[in-house]
């Protein structure tokens, strides 16, 4: 009966987006409370599942009660419970900060931040290959509208890229299903993980290449180079809110890469192990050289923003890209660090904006700032988290990946790219800094939040409320660093020993 | 047959490609249209070419058509349909918001 838990932060959401769509948007209170509340007993279900499976155990739900590999499983183990559990947290903080006026922009704000919810935690929680593409539609779908949501000629056409550049990407996805299935006659993961290790030699090249589209497909959702230019686009146009919650989304890809990666085409895959081992890294070096650039050349905070996320995914697939233990402990702290971080740092971008009038949030001299030092030293600490600077969780991260990769042969590369990029990203922040708080010219007449600002006038401190909750969570990592990692190396040793997952899903039977 | 559906697949697919690199937005709304059929098609394949075969295993039956790669292509056909009216209406409001229909909304100025 336990096992029921498994399916629920998928219902949740889905039922709680259908009952809001049935109440009016007129009464918006009662939209926020349901709202709220489901993400709330999202962190709740996501601290259950954490607890279940800290111990050895891996969940596992037939829905339909249909044994595998016949009908589809939802499998939680350590790293879905992880995921889950940063979903949630992150999506609680964009919530609240969406409350103080993003959702009254346009109509069902709320269903669609739900059924995003829907999309993210099926994507987690799944164990077959083809319902991963349904939940990857279903979390589109949803971020297509929420992108839009609000309206805007930019946002329009920043919309209309990423529309475009996902239904091409879900079509390659579709490809690979459709190569695999007609292969190894399975979708479920850990069937497919028995049936690519024992697989005959003439079918091997047809497996590499489905695994390679799925490579490709992740790819473009993990914005990896050279298929990162959808995201500083889309995310630098859309409101803050929304963009806080999409810094989930490229590590979804992530997410899909370690999972497929390591549990399909892993070490024990006999003619396609280790299938991108050789892709990944030089990959994601790239991608952070490519994102710090765009750092550098930005001329607003939020594209600035947004070239910070495709660089901290590029930091993120370096620790995967190491294909070890210890690399994907590193990525595991890494991960909330820097969709925290990120997070935080689009809602202090807007909160900056509404404050500067005219100026909004390009990178010239503008009015002083209400309520600057606060503002200021909030910066400060979201910068230092971003660069790396000790004492915060950005060092502890970049101290394990740099850790981890000492064994590595490409020792040299990551070391200097990874220290180079990080010390651009310092002068890129340290200069944004300045230009926004220091050499703001004290003649102009302060700025109140202009009349088109979408938030309403209120205290700052309520207003800064999300964006202070995720620097928390950031130094709850850094106290707790020593937990965290001990529990990521668990996640790992789960992870590299795909055996267990098998077993777990399959039985006795599926290993021989 | 085998070649027929090949050629088909290969031809929808060229043509799919070839659409969404153009620089309107009709043609790559057809393109997708045209990938997403090609992906259908090849999904619908995938559980091996059959004619008149009984959909299930039955005790003594040897020669069966897979019903698993129907069931997927319905999904897949229901996704890519509301997709398609998704992109279409995207398209309508951009060429709306820019003036013209070009992907990159080169307005005139």
């Amino acid at each position: 009966m336990m096992n029921h838990i498994v399916i629920a932060p998928v219902l949740l959401p889905l039922l709680i987006g259908i009952l809001l769509l049935l109440i009016r948007q007129q009464n918006l209170a009662f939209q926020r409370i349901f709202s709220i509340a489901s993400v709330a007993a999202q962190i709740v279900l996501a601290a259950i599942l954490l607890r279940a499976v800290s111990s050895e155990e891996i969940l596992v739900y037939a829905v339909g009660n249909w044994p595998a590999p016949f009908g589809i499983v939802l499998v939680a183990d350590r790293l879905t419970a992880w995921m889950l559990m940063i979903t949630a947290l992150l999506a609680f903080c964009a919530l609240i900060y969406a409350v103080r006026g993003t959702d009254r922009r346009g109509q069902h704000f709320h269903v669609l931040f739900q059924l995003q919810l829907l999309g993210l935690n099926g994507a987690f929680l799944t164990g077959d290959l083809f319902n991963l593409f349904v939940f990857f539609e279903i979390l589109l779908l949803a971020s297509y509208s929420l992108l839009l949501h609000g309206g805007g000629r930019l946002r329009t056409k920043a919309g209309l890229h990423f529309v475009v550049i996902n239904l091409v990407g879900s079509t390659l996805f579709l490809f690979a299903v459709g190569i695999l299935y007609g292969i190894l006659g399975t979708l479920n993961m850990a069937d497919l993980a028995v049936k690519v290790a024992a697989a005959p030699e003439e079918n091997v090249f047809l497996i590499r290449v489905a695994g390679f589209l799925l490579f490709g497909v992740f790819a473009l959702k993990a914005a990896l180079l050279p298929i990162y230019t959808w995201l500083p686009a889309a995310y630098a146009h859309t409101s803050a809110a929304v963009a806080a919650l999409f810094t989930i989304m490229t590590k979804v890809g992530a997410y899909c890469i370690l999972r497929i990666y390591t549990l399909i085409f892993g070490e024990q895959a006999g003619p396609a192990a280790n299938l991108i081992e050789e892709w990944l890294l030089p990959m994601a070096l790239a991608t952070l050289i490519v994102g710090m650039v765009g750092v550098v050349g930005s001329t607003h905070l939020r594209q600035q923003a947004a070239y910070l996320v495709v660089a901290s995914i590029g930091s993120l697939l370096i620790a995967f890209g190491l294909n070890t233990s210890v690399g994907v402990v590193a990525g595991l702290y890494y991960l909330p660090h820097s969709t925290f971080a990120a997070a935080a740092l689009f809602l202090l971008t807007d909160i900056i904006t509404n404050r500067r009038g005219e100026m909004k949030d390009k990178f010239d001299p503008g009015p002083m700032i209400a309520h600057k030092r606060l503002l200021g030293a909030l910066f400060l600490v979201t910068a230092i988290l971003i660069v790396g600077l000790p004492p915060l969780s950005g060092f502890v991260g970049k101290f394990l990946i740099l850790q981890a990769a000492l064994p590595h042969p490409f020792l040299p590369w990551i070391m200097s790219i990874v220290l180079l990029t990080s010390l651009l990203g310092l002068i890129a922040l340290a200069r944004s800094g300045s230009i926004l708080f220091y050499r703001a010219q004290p003649m102009e007449t302060v700025y109140a939040p202009n009349a088109t600002s979408t938030v309403k006038n209120g205290s700052i401190i309520v207003e800064l409320i999300p964006v202070i909750s995720l620097l928390v969570f950031c130094v709850v990592l850094v106290i707790y660093a020593g937990p965290v990692t001990d529990f990521s190396l668990t996640i790992a040793d789960q992870l590299l020993q795909p055996a267990i997952y098998i077993r777990a899903v399959l039985g006795d039977g599926g290993i021989n | 047959m085998e070649a027929l559906i090949s050629i088909v697949l290969g031809t929808l697919t060229a043509c799919g490609v070839y659409l969404i690199l153009r620089f309107h937005t009709f043609p790559v709304v057809l393109g997708l249209t045209f990938l997403s059929y090609a992906a259908n098609l090849f999904l619908l394949v995938m559980g091996r070419l059959t004619i008149g075969k009984p959909p299930v295993i039955t005790e003594g039956v040897t020669d069966y058509a897979d019903p698993l790669p129907q069931a997927l292509v319905l999904t897949a056909i229901v996704i890519s349909f509301a997709m398609t009216a998704f992109v279409i209406m995207l398209s309508l409001k951009a060429y709306a918001a820019m003036g013209n229909d070009h992907v990159d909304g080169k307005h005139k100025l």
